[in-house]
């Protein structure tokens, strides 16, 4: 008996291992977590699509050095909890060679720390610097990378183009939640670089329904340029209280959240004349034909519309960036997670992104500068590349 | 820059205040309809407000029908959620207690809020303004013509609501259940007509603050519950129960955030309207117009 028990198991092992082996000889293993469901779905929807496209078209195109690309996506509802498991999964049972994502700053939070334990690369989809450095350490976190521009670059594109027209006054408006006071407070720090005074400082509520009374305020204080952070309604109803109020003459600078077409036509004409810092992957038509990602930008612009019939979102964009440079590095070095991250951290210095292009470096896992936005106005109902 | 003066300020932020705090009122009495015949605090009133403003941009801007025929249509459709909502989800409770009551409130707006976000999406709508985005100038303060239709609406509830209760017959058995339930079933007025009639009213009342108050400020699946807090914050400043009280703590509400964001920091708006609330309280627990004596008859 336990000799026939051997036989069939050796006979077993040896069709498994041959069913096994060319699936693992075939296909490098990419792991995704975004918050495809729940309340920020808004990010990882599109990154979730986003990635699944990217892999389709590198397998399309003959895979990676001729093997598939396989992306093992899972969701973590935006989960801090659940993303952690699911990296925990991609890494020790899916045997991936990298994992790109999370869609958020806290649920990217919650996984650096296996991406350290386990020694496996992840290039996260999240805002916040601190994903990638370490503040004890004062240097970059070893295995982790980020690709979508952090906040600070945003207030320098602003004050950079504020400075340029002379401008030294200005009033903050932002909504009390994560995003806008992660802005105001980079708003607040950065003006004296600037030489720049912020004259009045005003916040209003994610649902509030009117922001009247604070622009009433900042029009008594009289400064020459109004920056807003925020996201949602608020940041279009906030653009017609001021237009209402007749303050169209002093300038009015959104952050890089009122990067949708959408918000232009919801302020139904108030919006004329306002200044946002967006990313290229935004503004892929208006770029000039010479413009570094202009080819990058409107192919995938194209490819996104034709596959899934809707317009992209710059998020997707941040999965593009991540999984284009993944593949790059299994392209040169293979799955060996030691080797990627070096040959991200060392040799994608140059890679022309949707959001950039990107130059990691032992001392920099974020890989862009406030280069990386590029001053948008709204002029006739469209965006267009501001002076 | 022209002159921006103190007294022009001090207007528009009253303005400002007294069309937002129309809006409260409107919820506010929304609130009162149903708690004075039921007791019930109906959690799911701001979700009315939220389902007329987005029903209304369905059959107004999506479907194309013209404002005075999807106006009374919007109206209708959130009547008809509101009756549902009893039929569905107070009705069927058996020996219910207020307690519960309330909850299986909070549970139905859970549940219309995500098939809201099911059919809408989450991205938030716009509704064209009644009569155009010009604004008047009046003494330097910048009024939006829509926030007349906003006090034009609250005016005119108020004036057909005191027309109900005080002159129909309808009305007043309405009033008679709130007053002794038991009683008025004796002399044979069916509770139960008047418990629908009366989700079916603050429904309705709901559905025109949301119509009014979208071309201002948009609308989407999730502001319901904001309303809802601010307009419960209304009818306890005001009195639970009065719907004068409302009217004032809606406008009190409105006014006061709208002072306290312009002069003091508008960080603290929402603290300042608590503020007041609490402070009505301590003094006055009943509310501005409550009545104590009211208030110790009922149950809730």
């Amino acid at each position: 008996m336990p000799k026939k028990f051997v036989l069939i198991a050796t006979v077993f092992l040896f069709f498994m291992g041959a069913v096994i082996a060319p699936a693992l000889a075939d296909s490098y293993k990419v792991g995704a977590v975004f918050s495809v469901t729940g309340r920020t779905s808004f990010l990882g929807d599109p990154e979730k699509k986003t990635a699944v496209m990217v892999a389709e078209e590198i397998n399309k195109a003959g895979g990676i050095n001729g093997k598939e690309l396989e992306l093992i996506v899972y969701d973590t509802e935006g989960d801090a909890t659940k993303t952690n498991l699911a990296v925990k999964k991609l890494i020790n049972q899916d045997k991936v060679c990298a994992v790109i994502g999370p869609s958020l700053s806290g649920t990217s939070m919650a996984v650096v720390p296996l991406a350290e334990q386990f020694k496996t690369p992840l290039v996260s989809c999240a805002a916040s610097y601190k994903i990638t450095w370490d503040d004890k350490a004062s240097k970059p976190r070893h295995w982790v990378f980020k690709t979508p521009q952090t906040d600070t670059m945003a207030v320098d594109a602003i004050y950079t183009h504020l400075k340029a027209r002379g401008i030294r006054k200005i009033a903050v408006m932002s909504v009390t939640t994560g995003f806008g006071k992660s802005g105001h407070g980079e708003l607040l720090k950065l003006a004296a670089n600037y030489g720049i005074k912020v004259v009045a400082d005003e916040s209003y509520g994610p649902k509030d329904t009117d922001m009247t009374a604070q622009l009433t305020k900042i029009k008594g204080v009289g400064p020459e340029a109004i920056v807003n952070w925020s996201v949602g309604p608020t940041q279009v109803v906030v653009l017609r209280n001021w237009k209402d109020l007749g303050m169209t003459k002093i300038p009015f600078y959104q952050s890089h959240g009122f990067g949708s077409r959408k918000n232009i036509e919801l302020a139904a004409g108030a919006a004329e004349g306002v200044y946002c810092p967006l990313g290229a992957v935004n503004v892929a038509q208006i770029l000039p034909s010479g413009h570094a990602q202009k080819k990058v930008t409107m192919q995938y612009m194209n490819n996104y519309a034709a596959k899934y019939n809707e317009p992209l979102s710059s998020f997707g964009g941040h999965a593009w960036d991540a999984l284009h440079l993944v593949a790059g590095a299994l392209k040169a070095v293979g799955c060996d997670r030691a080797a990627i991250r070096d040959y991200l951290e060392n040799k994608t210095s140059g890679f022309v992104g949707q959001h950039g292009v990107f130059k990691y470096s032992p001392s920099d896992h974020i890989g862009l500068d406030k280069d990386a936005f590029l001053m948008v106005v709204v002029k006739d109902g469209d965006w267009a590349l501001a002076k | 820059m022209e002159e921006f003066t103190l007294t022009s300020q001090l207007f528009q932020y009253l303005i400002t205040g007294l069309t937002i705090g129309s809006i409260y009122a409107m919820v506010a009495i929304g609130f009162n309809i149903i708690y004075n015949v039921t007791e019930i605090i109906n959690f799911a009133q701001g979700e009315f407000v939220m389902l007329g403003g987005l029903i209304m941009v369905f059959l107004h801007v999506a479907a194309g029908l013209p404002l005075l025929l999807a106006f009374p249509l919007t109206v209708i459709l959130v009547t008809l959620v509101g009756m549902l909502l009893n039929r569905l989800a107070i009705r069927p409770i058996r020996q219910p207690s207020v307690l519960t009551l309330i909850i299986a409130t909070i549970a139905a707006s859970i549940i219309i809020k995500g098939i809201a976000m099911f059919i809408w999406g989450k991205d938030p709508f716009d509704l064209p303004a009644f009569s155009g985005r010009t604004p008047i100038n009046f003494f330097g303060a910048i009024i939006q013509p829509q926030y007349f239709w906003v006090g034009g609406f609250l005016v005119a509830i108020v004036i057909l609501l005191t027309f109900f209760f005080e002159k129909t017959i309808t009305g007043k058995a309405m009033s008679a259940c709130a007053d002794n339930p038991d009683a008025a079933s004796l002399v044979g007025i069916n509770v139960n007509h008047m418990v629908l009639l009366s989700f079916a009213l603050s429904a309705a009342i709901g559905a025109v603050a949301g119509i009014t108050v979208t071309p201002i400020s948009l609308m989407e699946y999730d502001r319901g519950a904001m309303l809802a807090i601010k307009g419960f914050g209304a009818v306890i400043l005001g009195g639970l129960g009065s719907f004068p009280g409302a009217i004032l703590g809606g406008l009190i509400m409105g006014t006061i955030e709208s002072f306290g964001a312009g002069l003091v920091h508008s960080g603290y708006k929402d603290a300042f309207a608590l503020i007041v609330l609490l402070a009505v309280l301590f003094f006055k627990p009943s509310g501005l117009l409550g009545s104590i004596e009211i208030t110790k008859i009922k149950k809730f």
